[in-house]
């Protein structure tokens, strides 16, 4: 049984439509990379598999005893982090929050996640840094280790490497292979075709034709060519 | 006559001692929750509000009744939620929005004040609501109490949701997905700035809350890192101001309100510099 599904999926806002008949099966420990052009409605398709925004059709159901709350997500910066005054211990406990209901304050429990998933992400002796002063790498591992307080289950990732330099992309690559190696399902979006390909193994297509499939077959079908091509063309 | 011996012989009506306690708390609460609204770019929503709560206070007024807080508390509220609704996600923008309200407010609280007189000096009625000129000294016991127990929960409801609250600050959208109701706890924000601004309109009157709100927020963020040391900051930053404020304007005659933000002022001009030394100093040694 998939840990998440989903069923003849239409989404958008307000009744426009971005991405009709969406179908698509996320077993446990698949790394799903989601690819196509801008405006194609990836962004549209994380929120709604957040539950953020309603799907305007379809069914989205989980599987394997995941609830629909813990899904993990690692989202784009906003602006509004970039001068927000917080330590790393701050970001990161505040993961915790969605495992203590009506519980007001962290105990025990809450601070030993946190410190095992800030030095998960190699970020021990980061604790009282301010956020806004770390570098993007440092800050993405630091939101990293926030989805990982929140489950260990399914993370979400909305252009991870997105304005990171080409040494930081690839540690960054790494740290989400090993959470995945862990047996953390992940969910990518992605606009690094490449990389996409080097360690997804399942490719969902999202745009005017909708693909999804195995890396091995996005590959060799058509649709995969051409985007492959054309993003490789495009960017170098 | 020394400044303390001046003082003392203030401090021995009750009138004063009443207002020193409720500004200390208004300032208190007020501050509190400065670093969220200011985060959440709603700064001007307690501007916004302000005028409404004004608009409000001139209706209870007219009306005639004793305790203004009655009508006044409930309309700042019910503006304070759909205001808040309304800038997320909706097709008239969050601050026009505000703009049309608060203006709209305003319009019609002087109007009003004016069309209905309730006493021979419209004016400087109208002055006390705007400035907060004489309101904190004429206290009555009962609203010296109303302030008091509000202000005390105002206080523990922030620490009750303080990590909530710093949660939907940071990454509404995070929190709405792991499963906190983020909606909820814009609602209590909501409300309790509401809760706040009317509190405030007898300390500085209602044309300078935003200052009480937003200065010792901004202020604090120059020099420091982490939301709770922002916070606390901020708090004892607005607590020292409300005092100092008020003691100066006991001592030389000056408006109450309007010294209170002028000592916010330059505090946040003092902390403004010490923020520009201490960042320039850190990225010195970075390099």
């Amino acid at each position: 049984m998939p840990q998440l599904s989903c069923k003849n999926l239409c989404i958008g806002y307000d009744n426009n439509v971005v991405v009709r008949n969406l179908n698509f099966d996320v077993y446990s420990g698949d790394y799903l990379a989601i690819v196509g052009e801008n405006g194609a409605g990836k962004s549209t398709l994380i929120k709604t598999l957040l539950g953020l925004i309603k799907p305007i059709s379809g069914k989205i159901v989980t599987g394997e005893g995941l609830k629909r709350k813990e899904i993990g997500y690692l989202p784009q910066q906003t602006v509004v982090q970039r001068d927000f005054p917080a330590s790393v211990w701050e970001v990161v406990l505040s993961g915790c929050l969605s495992t203590m209901g009506f519980k007001p304050f962290y105990g025990k429990k809450e601070k030993e996640t946190t410190k095992r998933n800030i030095e998960r992400m190699g970020l021990t002796g980061f604790e009282k840094r301010s956020y806004r002063e770390l570098s993007g790498g440092q800050q993405q591992r630091v939101l990293l280790a926030r989805a990982l307080c929140a489950t260990q289950k399914i993370l979400l990732l909305d252009e991870p490497v997105s304005g990171l330099d080409p040494k930081v992309t690839a540690e960054m690559y790494e740290l989400i292979e090993s959470l995945n190696q862990e047996g953390t399902t992940i969910i990518m979006i992605s606009h690094d075709i490449r990389s996409t390909l080097q360690y997804a193994n399942k490719i969902l297509h999202i745009g005017h034709d909708i693909f999804f499939g195995s890396k091995e077959e996005y590959v060799a079908s058509d649709i995969g060519k051409v985007f492959i091509g054309g993003e490789e063309n495009g960017n170098h | 006559m020394g400044i303390i011996e001046k003082l003392q012989i203030y401090f021995a009506f009750p009138f004063v001692r009443y207002a020193l306690i409720v500004g200390v708390l208004i300032a208190l609460c007020s501050s509190l929750l400065g670093v969220t609204l200011v985060l959440k770019r709603f700064s001007f929503i307690g501007d916004g509000l302000s005028h409404v709560a004004f608009g409000a206070m001139s209706v209870a007024a007219i009306a005639g009744l004793t305790n203004e807080m009655l009508i006044v508390m409930p309309v700042t509220i019910v503006c304070a939620v759909l205001l808040l609704k309304s800038g997320q996600n909706t097709k008239i923008k969050g601050d026009a929005s505000v703009a049309m309200i608060s203006v709209s407010a305003l319009a019609i609280g002087y109007m009003l004040m004016n069309l209905f007189p309730s006493s021979s000096n419209v004016s400087s009625d109208v002055c006390a609501t705007l400035f907060g000129s004489t309101s904190i000294l004429t206290l009555s016991e009962a609203e010296v109490w109303l302030s008091v127990a509000l202000s005390i929960v105002v206080v523990f409801i922030f620490i009750l949701f303080y990590n909530k609250i710093f949660a939907v600050t940071f990454d509404e959208n995070f929190a709405t997905a792991t499963g906190t109701r983020a909606n909820v706890y814009n609602l209590i924000i909501a409300i309790v700035i509401a809760v706040v601004i009317v509190l405030a309109m007898n300390l500085v009157g209602s044309l300078l809350i935003s200052a009480l709100i937003i200065f010792p927020a901004l202020s604090a963020m120059r020099v420091f890192k982490t939301f709770k040391s922002v916070t606390v900051c901020s708090a004892v930053l607005s607590v020292v101001c409300a005092v100092l404020g008020m003691l100066v304007s006991v001592l030389s005659g000056t408006p109450v309100g309007p010294t209170i933000v002028v000592a916010d002022m330059v505090f946040f001009f003092l902390f403004w510099t010490i923020g520009l030394f201490s960042r320039s100093g850190r990225r010195s040694i970075r390099k």
